[in-house]
């Protein structure tokens, strides 16, 4: 399937999702299709990174809480800008505040990006194992940064008040479910673009044999360094609308070890080689979360998650679309 | 400047750092000598802190004599993870991403079954010397630092010693260095990965004890050490237990500055500067090989 053809079905995908939620359920089904289409992304953009270059990720959850609170920082200060500012270029600001939510998503995807950049920078040229336990570290500090920094909540965390309703869209919920759409649509489609592009094949040689990649004169550095800000940005972007769907936003609900989990273990389950698998990891996984949610508790849910993620590590290392390999439908991959 | 805030800053500091150092020697022998990244480690520190929570509130026995009572327990637990993790990574070459995701995994069981179990509340040991303290001169030597610190050292001689004389330490050297020579010379390397894996989980036992006398201790905790441990590990120079153990008093020191200057918040963000300083300029650590 060529890219705009790939590119129009999900679309109509996205499309008949939303318009099916708004004639036959209800806003739960909004908040619950949120949450999965939130992980679709995070789930594709750890893949980015994880799956193809082979580079483990731990830090999902600083990533997706600085897109998170690059939100609430554009939001407190359009709240205050007639204390921060002088008459005058509060005036001229107020045409700009308050940022609409598309914008503060690429902004949280600059500032993720931006750090993941520098986190790679300094750790991606060593074994990937202190890239891994970089990150792992960074979501701690980034953490204790927003406990110190007042202006976004500190530790009492702060509230972003959502307008109740938005022309076109009618209730906010709606409007948020359709810019996760669009968010999964772009996370998917950079996603497959990249598997199947030149960058596709270096991250593939760097997963397989670093040293052989680095010896046929792959410029390995480089493409870990774009692999590692393209998943940091989606993983921002994914994080920037959080606070206006939450409501209240405080660090240790922001840089909650699940999302650190789920972003691994969906890929894992799903299978770490396509962009399918993260696809079909955040949809079982993230649906399963939802009912577990509902009927049984919520750290049960994540005790299941915990189970399933080294289970499937220990006894199927391709994940569910492994299963399907060997499958008429499936051409052998060049 | 206050002289006796900058001399119990500094004494606090060391004191950490000698415990910080009986936290980090599990890892110094899993990741520095087998190759073998357990992120998991701090959560079997919570694990043991538990044990000896447990056995402390039902017996009154003092924690640090439970760590050691369980100290085979600990062994058995570690030689059996790496069991699992021999069959199902290290065989065959996976262990990278794959043993990455496995350890993870393993931390977040550990803390949500522990959420599960014990709630989320702060629990806290009772032993005769906590909140009393030694004074010589303007210097105050509380005993939930001194005591965890003597039992941290005393552990850390007993494995470098250990390490250094006995024919199964200096295996363990021997195996993070060349497996294969080992194997010519009829020794069998998995054999003694598990042994040495075995005593790094075991560590975790008195580390955990040690930790729920300093502090009140949640399931949660645990991740707050990961950035530490590593950053000690890396700093001190991998698989080298007196660079780790400088590495840990140095760390102690300026987080214990850092704090009574900057305020407590701060003091995590410590670590992770040290870290990635470290890896920029010199990642083969103090001591390295």
């Amino acid at each position: 399937m060529r890219t705009p053809l790939f590119f129009l079905v999900q679309i109509v995908a996205g499309l008949v999702l939303y318009l099916s939620f708004i004639t036959f359920g209800n806003d739960y089904w909004f908040y619950a299709g949120y949450t999965v289409l939130q992980y679709i992304v995070l789930a594709t953009a750890w893949n980015i990174l994880g799956g193809y270059c082979g580079y483990v990720n731990f830090g999902s959850a600083g990533f997706f809480a600085l897109g998170a609170y690059t939100s609430v920082f554009f939001y407190n200060t359009g709240q205050a800008l007639n204390d921060l500012f002088s008459e005058r270029t509060a005036g001229l600001l107020a045409y700009i505040f308050p940022i609409p939510v598309p914008i503060l998503i690429l902004l949280g995807g600059v500032v993720a990006g931006l750090v993941g950049l520098g986190t790679g920078y300094l750790t991606l040229r060593l074994r990937g194992v202190f890239f891994a336990i970089a990150t792992l570290a960074l979501a701690v500090v980034l953490e204790t940064l927003v406990v110190n920094w007042e202006f976004v909540g500190g530790s009492r965390g702060a509230y972003v008040i959502p307008p109740a309703n938005i022309p076109v869209f009618g209730a906010y919920i709606h409007y948020l479910f359709a810019l996760m759409v669009v968010l999964s649509v772009v996370a998917l489609t950079t996603a497959r673009l990249i598997e199947r592009s030149r960058l596709g094949y270096g991250f593939a040689t760097i997963r397989d044999d670093e040293l052989a990649a680095e010896a046929c004169g792959v410029p390995t550095l480089k493409l870990k360094l774009t692999a590692t800000v393209l998943s940091g940005a989606l993983m921002g972007m994914a994080g920037a609308p959080f606070p206006f769907f939450i409501g209240y936003i405080e660090p240790s609900s922001a840089f909650s070890l699940s999302y650190a989990v789920n972003s691994i273990a969906m890929p894992m389950i799903g299978g770490t080689t396509s962009w399918v698998g993260p696809l079909v990891g955040a949809l079982l996984l993230g649906s399963l979360q939802q009912l577990a949610t509902v009927t049984i508790s919520s750290a049960v849910n994540l005790l299941i998650v915990g189970l399933l993620l080294v289970g499937f590590v220990v006894v199927a290392p391709k994940g569910i679309v492994g299963w399907f390999e060997g499958w008429p439908w499936r051409r052998a991959k060049p | 400047m206050d002289l006796s805030l900058f001399g119990n800053a500094i004494v606090a500091g060391l004191l950490l750092g000698c415990f910080y150092a009986a936290v980090t020697a599990g890892i110094s022998i899993s990741f520095g000598m087998l190759d073998i990244v357990n992120i998991a480690h701090p959560a079997f520190i919570i694990v043991g802190s538990y044990v000896a929570y447990i056995v402390n509130t039902q017996f009154g026995l003092d924690p640090i004599i439970v760590s050691i009572l369980a100290l085979p327990l600990f062994y058995v637990l570690g030689a059996v993870v790496y069991q699992i993790y021999y069959v199902a990574f290290e065989k065959h070459g996976q262990e990278s991403l794959r043993g990455l995701a496995f350890f993870f995994g393993i931390l977040f069981i550990a803390e949500v079954v522990l959420v599960l179990t014990f709630g989320v509340d702060y629990r806290s040991v009772n032993a005769p010397y906590i909140g009393q303290s030694l004074d010589i001169g303007i210097l105050e030597f509380p005993y939930r630092l001194l005591v965890p610190a003597l039992a941290a050292m005393a552990m850390f001689l007993g494995l470098q010693i250990f390490l250094g004389r006995s024919f199964i330490g200096r295996a363990v050297m021997a195996v993070s260095q060349d497996p294969q020579a080992l194997r010519l010379m009829a020794v069998n390397p998995t054999r003694i990965k598990r042994i040495a894996f075995g005593i790094s989980i075991a560590t975790a036992s008195v580390a955990g004890a040690c930790l729920i006398i300093i502090q009140p201790v949640i399931p949660s905790v645990g991740r707050d050490y990961i950035g530490r441990v590593f950053a000690i590990c890396v700093l001190g120079g991998l698989g080298s237990l007196p660079g780790t153990l400088i590495a840990a008093l140095l760390l102690g020191v300026l987080e214990s500055l850092t704090s009574t200057y900057y305020g407590p918040s701060w003091a995590p963000a410590v670590s992770f500067g040290i870290l990635l300083l470290t890896l920029a300029v010199r990642p083969s650590g103090l001591l390295g090989r």
